[in-house]
């Protein structure tokens, strides 16, 4: 792989939901494999989030849901990435996500779906593939 | 995940065991294992019912009476959930534990724009003393005790439920609510919490100082070791936060002139079972011992009930995986059995497809049955604390004791559990072990089946369990009841009610009965919350790197 900066992350609780032990873990996990990694804090509003990534200059978000809320919240963050411009940021998301939902949030143009359970080797590896 | 380390050689024989909180375990234990810890019956045992209580709070425990169910129901409309919580009861359950959605738990009410796609997703949406009317219709509150899992704004459910009591004719002295009311353990662990430290545990304080004064068959606060558990920490760790928490409920209440002695039997705990079976029972035998020492030699205590733990030891949903999911319907009856044999007065199961979703009816039941044949058929009740006497489980529990008190010591000299929040001490370490935990439960280091043993079967995997299914109609019809509550209800009572409930909380007066008033007025939750928060201020959360 060519050399290129540090990819930088911003992992974000989105909603209220404030389950974020998965966020951390992750967090963690990427920064050991040399990312930046920037962590919202909990229940964060859609605005909040985007204007975190704008300021941070972020190549990617990542959000933990936990609550089932995940394709109204990615589509809403989508939507809202599109009309400020931001479509060079890659949307991820993690948390409890059923693999039925997965195609439908590929469809909204999350570039990567990252369930539980997903080894951190996995989501590193999915995370740089974005840059490649 | 919870299970312990096992070094093996290379033929496969385990050449050392090391449990999470760090005890190593010998391959065979006997008697000179007893003599060199010291131990003796009358110290460290005792007969049940009797002080330190380390086999159990009464004397003849599952014998005179089986253990508390209360799986942790809620969701949608109050309707849907009175439904449940009728089901439950007429299937033998004998306590309710309702959940609310998060919304509600975060005191916004269903038309917020917060609020938006949350309105019953996880437990059920309350907006005012209507919903509670609805959800509680035709349930015996004088006979059935109700667990609240609410937290930052449990002082208004609590309110709440005393006056939907009161609206259906019961008085406030014949009600048994617990609400959670944990407020430090959600800033460990959970989160949902709204105010600043010190006033979340003003908050505490407030209602504890209430229900001993208001309240006589309610227990203001059930402190949860279980979430920090869920979090990352180690079962010893669980225990030791767990009662550094209480220490400074204790220490608030005590502030205000009211005796240790007076309160301390109305806390109650929410602990965690799951990982090692051995660890756990060890844990909780401790666990009794500690407490109840702590409450007499610390707080000077006297009167024995007032030393008793009592609490709800549950199957921790961290222990299942989201991979062949029917697995978990196993772990939950092996859960329930180191819940059984540790002597828990109340229990409940993560049903097997929460890794998932909500539990669906059929899972809730297969939950409650499990919990039902430990009881009824294979033979728990038939005598009391059944592994006393044996030379490793009594080795193991005071190896455990000294553990939560390292994990304690640590705790205070870091200037107690208040301080240790406030500045993400306890956060960033029990991320830090969550994380590590996680490496090594990838690495292989740990062994979970159906996740990282040979037997993985890449196809089951993906055995589709029947989902519970969130309904967009839950949130419009959360919306239509309170446009119509707040062109219904009088709102010279809304406004005064409120006016007062300010006052108090800007003062030192205590809120509970001004937010009794608030609720038979009919303000809405997001009202109620609305005065705290502006009074309060939010939480800024410390940094957790």
């Amino acid at each position: 792989m060519e050399t290129k900066n540090k990819i930088r992350v911003l992992i974000a609780k989105p909603g209220l939901d404030g389950h974020d032990k998965g966020a951390k873990i992750v967090a963690l996990a990427l920064r050991d494999a040399g990312m930046e990694v920037i962590y919202s804090g909990l229940h964060q509003t859609l605005d909040q989030i985007i204007q975190t990534a704008t300021q941070e200059a972020v190549d990617v978000i990542g959000l933990s849901i936990m609550s089932g809320a995940h394709l109204p919240i990615c589509e809403k963050l989508m939507t809202m990435m599109k009309e400020k411009g931001l479509e060079d940021i890659c949307l991820t998301v993690g948390g409890v996500i059923p693999h039925q939902d997965i195609p439908r949030l590929k469809q909204i143009g999350v570039s990567a779906v990252f369930p539980g359970g997903t080894s951190f080797e996995d989501i590193v590896f999915g995370m740089n593939k974005l840059f490649e | 995940m919870g299970v312990a380390k096992y070094i093996k050689d290379e033929r496969g024989a385990i050449k050392e065991v090391i449990y999470q909180s760090g005890i190593k375990v010998k391959p065979v234990y006997g008697p000179e294992d007893l003599e060199r810890a010291g131990f003796t019956y009358e110290k460290d045992l005792g007969a049940p019912g009797e002080f330190p209580f380390t086999r159990s709070i009464h004397p003849q425990s599952y014998r005179s009476r089986a253990w508390t169910t209360r799986q942790y129901t809620g969701f949608g409309t109050p309707e849907e959930t009175n439904e449940r919580f009728k089901l439950m009861i007429a299937n033998g359950q004998n306590g309710l534990n309702v959940a609310f959605d998060l919304p509600t738990q975060m005191g916004y009410d269903s038309d917020h724009p917060l609020a938006q796609g949350e309105v019953g997703r996880v437990g059920m949406a309350i907006d005012s003393l209507k919903d509670f009317e609805t959800a509680f219709a035709g349930i015996p509150l004088d006979r059935i005790g109700s667990g609240l899992t609410i937290n930052a704004v449990a002082t208004i459910m609590m309110a709440m439920y005393q006056a939907a009591a009161e609206k259906f004719g019961y008085s406030k002295d014949q009600i048994s609510t617990t609400p959670q009311n944990d407020i430090l353990k959600e800033m460990i662990g959970r989160g949902a919490w709204i105010f600043p430290v010190e006033h979340g545990v003003r908050l505490v304080g407030d209602s504890i100082e209430y229900a001993v004064k208001e309240l006589p068959k309610s227990n203001p606060v059930s402190i949860c070791g279980y979430h920090i558990r869920e979090s990352g920490a180690n079962p010893a760790q669980e225990i030791a936060y767990a009662f550094e928490i209480a220490k400074a409920y204790i220490d608030n209440v005590t502030k205000r002139g009211i005796l240790p002695e007076e309160f301390v039997g109305r806390f109650s705990f929410n602990f965690n079972v799951y990982g090692n079976l051995w660890e756990q029972i060890a844990k909780f035998r401790a666990a009794r011992k500690l407490w109840a020492k702590m409450l007499k030699n610390e707080y000077g205590v006297t009167d024995k009930k007032k030393l008793f733990l009592r609490g709800l030891f549950g199957g921790g949903g961290s222990g299942l995986t989201k991979e062949q999911p029917e697995n978990n319907i196993m772990r939950g009856a092996y859960y329930a059995l180191g819940a059984a044999l540790s002597g828990a007065q109340t229990t409940a199961l993560c049903s097997f497809d929460e890794a998932y979703t909500i539990p669906t009816p059929r899972s809730a039941l297969l939950s409650l049955r499990t919990l039902e044949i430990l009881m009824d058929e294979v033979g728990l009740r038939d005598t009391v604390d059944p592994l006393a006497g044996s030379y490793f489980i009594e080795t193991l529990t005071l190896e455990m004791e000294k553990k939560i008190l390292e994990e304690m010591k640590e705790v205070q000299q870091m200037g107690g559990m208040v301080n240790c929040i406030s500045s993400g001490l306890i956060q960033r370490k029990i991320s830090r072990q969550a994380y590590e935990f996680e490496k090594g439960l990838q690495a292989g280091e740990y062994r979970k089946v159906g996740l990282n043993t040979e037997a993985t079967d890449k196809e089951a995997e993906k055995t589709d369990v029947e989902l519970h299914e969130y309904n967009e109609e839950w949130a419009k019809k959360s919306k239509a009841n309170l446009i119509e509550l707040r062109a219904t209800r009088n709102d010279k009572d809304v406004a005064d009610s409120l006016k007062a409930l300010e006052k108090a909380a800007k003062g030192s007066d205590n809120v509970m009965p001004h937010l009794v008033k608030c609720c038979h007025a009919y303000a809405t939750v997001g009202e109620m919350a609305g005065v705290f928060r502006q009074a309060f201020g939010e939480w800024n959360e410390p940094e957790f790197y």
